[in-house]
């Protein structure tokens, strides 16, 4: 080896805007500032309803005001490319083995798809007749 | 061989991520969204209705999992990341990132036992 090996400049801070696998990975990656920010933000609304009622409605003057609303719309993009790429790699992080055969990826992604659907249908449901 | 924590931490990461992929986006429909594209009534979100969706000590136990569980997702995954941006002081950005999660967590747990 020798004594001074040849290092490639690349920038700590901007090297994933060089290309579009690095783009998408930091953007699966940064799916969860806004998850986890957004989450909180949820949590102090739970904590000004258990305030009271001037309290929490001041919570939802601001989450459905125009910055309220631009924050949730851009959460739930990213909510949606974390579900997607989430699906996309349980094949690997389980894979299924029937009968000695293994069950092909795509029928796995689209079993976690159909129970998404089960499940915000049910979700959805149960809030709205309650 | 030395213990580690961090399998603790990595199985909040895997159960908040799978949570979050099934859960967030109705989530997020439910609590504002729904409401400005005309999906749900305009008082959805009314104290009465909200306190009376809570009501049921179940339903208050489903979400302190769901969003304690998405919040430890989120703070793990933003530790990871804070060194792809060449952020090498990854002990004091976890300390950071749990301490916040940790705080969420508490908050949500006196918030929903206060109601």
């Amino acid at each position: 080896m020798s004594r001074r090996p040849y290092i490639r400049p690349v920038s700590t801070t901007g090297w994933w805007l060089r290309d579009g696998l690095y783009f998408r990975y930091m953007m699966r990656e940064l799916s969860s500032l806004f998850i986890g920010a957004f989450t909180i933000f949820l949590i102090l609304g739970l904590y000004r309803l258990s305030q009271g009622r001037a309290e929490f409605e001041v919570f939802t003057a601001r989450l459905l005001g125009p910055a309220g609303t631009a924050f949730a719309l851009l959460t739930l993009i990213f909510a949606i490319y974390h579900t997607y790429t989430w699906f996309q790699v349980t094949p690997k992080a389980m894979p299924i083995v029937l009968a000695g055969k293994r069950i092909p990826g795509f029928v796995i992604v689209a079993a976690h798809w159909l129970l998404f659907a089960a499940v915000s249908a049910t979700v959805w449901l149960l809030a709205v007749i309650f | 061989m030395a213990r580690s924590h961090k399998p603790i931490v990595w199985g909040l990461f895997a159960a908040g991520g799978t949570v979050a992929a099934f859960m967030l986006p109705v989530l997020l429909l439910l609590s504002g969204i729904g409401i400005t594209f005309g999906l749900l009534p305009g008082d959805f979100l009314s104290y009465d209705n909200v306190r009376g969706m809570l009501q049921h000590p179940l339903i208050r136990l489903l979400t302190f999992g769901v969003l304690f569980l998405i919040v430890w997702h989120a703070a793990h995954r933003l530790r990871i990341t804070m060194h792809d941006f060449g952020i090498r002081a990854d002990t004091l950005v976890a300390v950071l990132f749990y301490s916040v999660a940790a705080m969420s967590t508490l908050t949500l747990f006196i918030a929903l036992v206060r109601l």
